[in-house]
């Protein structure tokens, strides 16, 4: 089915403007042009500002789908943590200085080349097999389901990611003190 | 709402976060990069957990920002020691071992 048909299928439906598909579009359009921004702006804390309004967004698209317990923790740990992170590491390095000195023009043909051709790829892939796929919200997910999941089924699960934290942060330690 | 508008979204941003991370040359610029792939997966896990009407979506999700927290500790402490050995967070000049 073509994206034509997506949007004939949806409009059918007679819910396709919808305020949650409007408001999809408008944060989906901010997230892309703010993606793109930042991987080819020159300046480096710029592009981390850019980044900010792309995790932002990806949060408000968390609360579209009825998570709100996701967006809370991708607002706190990525805008943050995360951005102070990056920024920091940013001023360590001088990073923000000099510019991120020009990128051989082949090599950006190349990689934007790889990039559309992944694009094309996964496109028609999801096109094809999700197209008149819907997702109906009747309610939030609660808190306490998710929590009840996360220490009863992923237990395991999340020991091991308390671990990996712990050996991140003395990695992160030991890898950056000075001798 | 539609599924694939969330991942049609997922998808664009993923090509995005690719293309930067091969095109760039700046060590942290790379590093954001991967942050906006990982997002990108992000939405996919949490659309099929709507979708789906699963917590296991949202639960890895969660596990998947944890997971990004430390990969950008570690990222950033290795870029730091780049930069103090070499002056330079130029990744195309870090091929000690290149041979």
């Amino acid at each position: 089915m073509t994206p034509a048909g997506v949007l004939a299928a949806g409009a059918a439906g007679g819910d396709l403007f919808v305020a949650q598909n409007v408001f999809f579009g408008v944060i989906a359009l901010v997230m892309i042009v703010s993606a793109i921004r930042c991987v080819t702006t020159r300046n480096v804390v710029h592009a981390a500002l850019w980044l900010v309004l792309v995790l932002a967004g990806a949060a408000a698209q968390f609360i579209l789908l009825g998570s709100e317990f996701v967006a809370v923790t991708q607002v706190l740990v990525y805008i943050g943590a995360i951005i102070v992170l990056f920024l920091f590491g940013i001023m360590l390095t001088k990073a923000s200085m000099g510019d991120d000195d020009s990128v051989a023009g082949e090599k950006r043909l190349m990689a934007g080349l790889v990039a559309v051709l992944l694009a094309v790829v996964m496109g028609i892939a999801l096109v094809d097999s999700y197209s008149d796929t819907r997702v109906v919200i009747d309610e939030p997910q609660r808190f306490a389901a998710v929590s009840d999941a996360i220490f009863s089924q992923y237990i395991v699960a999340f020991e091991a990611v308390s671990v990996l934290l712990l050996a991140a942060l003395i990695g992160a330690i030991v890898v950056a003190r000075k001798e | 709402m539609i599924l694939n508008q969330f991942l049609l979204l997922a998808a664009i941003l993923f090509c995005i976060g690719v293309y930067g991370v091969l095109a760039r040359r700046n060590g942290i610029m790379v590093l954001m990069s991967v942050e906006i792939i990982l997002n990108s997966v992000n939405i996919n896990l949490v659309a099929f957990g709507a979708f789906r009407d699963h917590v296991a979506g949202e639960v890895f999700a969660l596990f998947v920002i944890a997971v990004a927290a430390a990969e950008v500790g570690i990222g950033l402490a290795i870029v730091l020691l780049i930069y103090r050995n070499r002056r330079s967070i130029d990744l195309t000049e870090a091929d000690l071992l290149k041979g």
